[in-house]
């Protein structure tokens, strides 16, 4: 081969294996950028578990706190409001709780650990905005049918009192329900259960 | 293959007419060649009617905004704590902010104006076919950073509104299967809306996407430099060049439509002003009034809904009964004016010759926009969710069904040359 010619098949190979080990490095350096969108460990310190003294809620009365920027709803239900949850069944999309989220032992038609206490994620399931508390029956914004739960004004998704959706609603799934125990009888606390404390390190 | 080394002298600068300072500078900086290309040499269709005036607006507007934006991150405190209270610093002690802001505020509210009717342009005119398939893609990347582009500096003034706006868009990504959890959790980074959230957005919106837009915009006009503008008759004007190799139905950008174009940006700045000093929030459409109340996790608006320009979409998103249906039908409704070039079957592009089935079907596209537009402001009951039901599915039928109906529509003939009355 003369001095004045060029191998191109060897150019070639010699560039795209260049520009190739240049793009893994340059997907490597991607990574810390990546992750430093990820909460970070202050936020994740700031996500402990929060306690609630539920011997202070009246029958009927629900309360709220706050647990990892998220609003949680402990609503204290009166025996009939619990008993009342069997007649919502054939108006909700999820009743036994197939496709929704909540720990293991609040997949049932009360979803909760004890019939009294119902503790929920209040963020709606649709577009994470808060449903307001309507307890009562037959109210006169959402008619005489009305069973009582909760009601979102943003885009009027319906939940009853286990925070299951009503059809009709555009969320399809039910109220979250987070990870929670009982540390005595009075003592709920937020965020920790049998299985640990989720998504902490 | 073996081919040989280059042995091509290099290129010798070109020589410029001018003598000393001036010559030594064009020598080393192709100003005046720039210039030619761009605007003097440029020729535009001479036909051009009031709808060609919202190209350049939208290029005015996007000056105004990366102004007064920069003035403003002069005085802004992006944080949790501080945000909200810095906006109201600058609208009640820094001298001048409160004009600052309203225009900063009300040119994105013209912005999306002066765009939707640039947009409308093309739908009237098939300024979108072929050849200029590309330049409309780089258009509806503009638009689509643009939207970006809103949203971030919607949620950085963080009054209720920005907070639970923000809640609701970024849970949209929630509805994406697998990977939507982790990757709401990844925008927002903490469990909420938080203070990091609003220091990427601040982020995004003063450096990366003005960035993105700038270069979108350069694009888009390099796109249109080579395909030529469109006219109202729908011709190409490169087709027909006179013996200087000149269209001769088109006259220099510079100084025909640059001349024109500052009259277009007089009145557009006469009713930029008349908002800003008389209506600045337009009774909520401009600004909404949660947003006067700070960021409260705690409490959401009685009635949450975007600024008007997302309305259309947002009508579409709450029509549907199902989340992630809604989701993605809000999704297509913007992705679908990116395959317009592919779906128009029209053999000719202006609606002038067009049928009256086009014409018929643009009619009911933009009504539907506009109704959708409506509802999307009002709440989501009864009545308006049925006829944003009614509309969602006529606004998809334009795109649907343009295959079809464009290939049946009855066209006229087009004619050989524009169509030009010389003012008497």
């Amino acid at each position: 081969m003369a001095d004045d010619e060029v191998d191109t098949s060897r150019r070639k190979f010699l560039t795209t294996a260049t520009a190739a080990t240049g793009a893994i490095g340059a997907a490597f350096t991607l990574v810390p950028f990546i992750t430093s969108w990820k909460p970070s460990e202050r936020a994740r310190a700031l996500g402990a578990p929060a306690e609630l003294d539920v011997s202070k809620l009246e029958p009927g009365q629900m309360t709220t706190l706050t647990w990892r920027k998220q609003q949680i709803y402990v609503v204290r239900r009166t025996p009939e409001m619990v008993a009342s949850l069997a007649k919502d069944e054939g108006q909700l999309k999820d009743p036994k709780s197939a496709q929704s989220d909540q720990p293991q032992y609040a997949a049932n038609e009360i979803r909760a650990r004890k019939p009294e206490y119902l503790v929920l994620i209040g963020n709606c399931t649709h577009l994470g905005c808060l449903p307001k508390p309507r307890f009562e029956p037959a109210q006169p914004e959402l008619g005489a049918n009305w069973p009582g739960g909760f009601f979102c004004p943003c885009h009027g998704s319906r939940f009853d009192l286990a925070g299951r959706v009503f059809e009709g609603s555009p969320a399809s799934v039910n109220l979250r329900v987070p990870p929670y125990a009982f540390a005595n009888d009075h003592t709920l606390i937020i965020g920790v259960d049998e299985a640990g404390q989720k998504g902490v390190a | 293959m073996v081919i040989p080394a280059s042995t091509a002298p290099s290129p010798q600068p070109p020589a410029t007419p001018h003598k000393g300072l001036k010559g030594w500078f064009y020598k080393r900086f192709p100003v005046e060649e720039f210039l030619s290309d761009q605007l003097t040499g440029y020729y535009a269709p001479k036909n051009f009617n009031i709808w060609y005036y919202f190209g350049s607006l939208a290029l005015v507007v996007l000056g105004l905004q990366l102004f007064t934006g920069i003035f403003l991150t002069m005085f802004y405190k992006v944080g949790e704590a501080t945000s909200f209270d810095s906006v109201e610093f600058i609208m009640r002690e820094v001298q001048g902010g409160w004009l600052i802001r309203y225009l900063h505020s009300t040119g994105a509210s013209f912005f999306f104006i002066v765009v939707y009717l640039h947009m409308f342009r093309s739908l009237l005119y098939g300024s979108y076919k072929a050849p200029r398939e590309l330049l409309w893609l780089f258009g509806m990347a503009v638009y689509l950073a643009l939207m970006a582009e809103a949203f971030f500096g919607y949620v950085l003034p963080w009054g209720n509104m920005s907070f639970w706006g923000a809640q609701v868009i970024v849970n949209l990504f929630s509805t994406i299967p697998v990977i939507g959890g982790g990757l709401v959790e990844w925008i927002r980074g903490d469990y909420g809306i938080a203070d990091a959230t609003l220091n990427r957005f601040f982020a995004l919106h003063v450096v990366a996407v003005p960035l993105a837009l700038l270069l979108l915009v350069v694009f888009h006009l390099v796109a249109l430099r080579r395909t030529g503008s469109s006219n109202p008759d729908g011709i190409e004007i490169k087709e027909r060049v006179g013996p200087t190799g000149k269209p001769i139905d088109g006259i220099p950008f510079h100084p025909y439509y640059t001349i024109k174009d500052i009259v277009g940006v007089g009145v557009m700045f006469t009713l930029l002003a008349i908002v800003v000093f008389f209506v600045p929030t337009l009774g909520g459409l401009f600004l909404e009034q949660p947003n006067f109340e700070p960021a409260n996790p705690m409490s959401t608006p009685e009635h949450i809904a975007p600024v008007w320009y997302f309305t259309p979409y947002y009508a579409i998103l709450r029509a549907v009964p199902d989340q992630k249906l809604g989701a993605l039908l809000m999704f297509l409704a913007v992705a679908a004016f990116l395959f317009l070039p592919w779906l128009d079957r029209s053999p000719v592009k202006s609606m002038r010759y067009r049928g009256w089935i086009s014409r018929t079907a643009l009619a009911v596209f933009t009504v539907s926009f506009l109704v959708l537009m409506y509802l999307g402001l009002l709440p989501a009951e009864g009545l308006y969710v049925i006829l944003a039901r009614i509309f969602t599915v006529l606004y998809f039928a334009y795109f649907v069904l343009m295959p079809f109906y464009t290939r049946i529509d009855r066209v006229k003939p087009v004619p050989e040359r524009v169509t030009y009355h010389a003012h008497g």
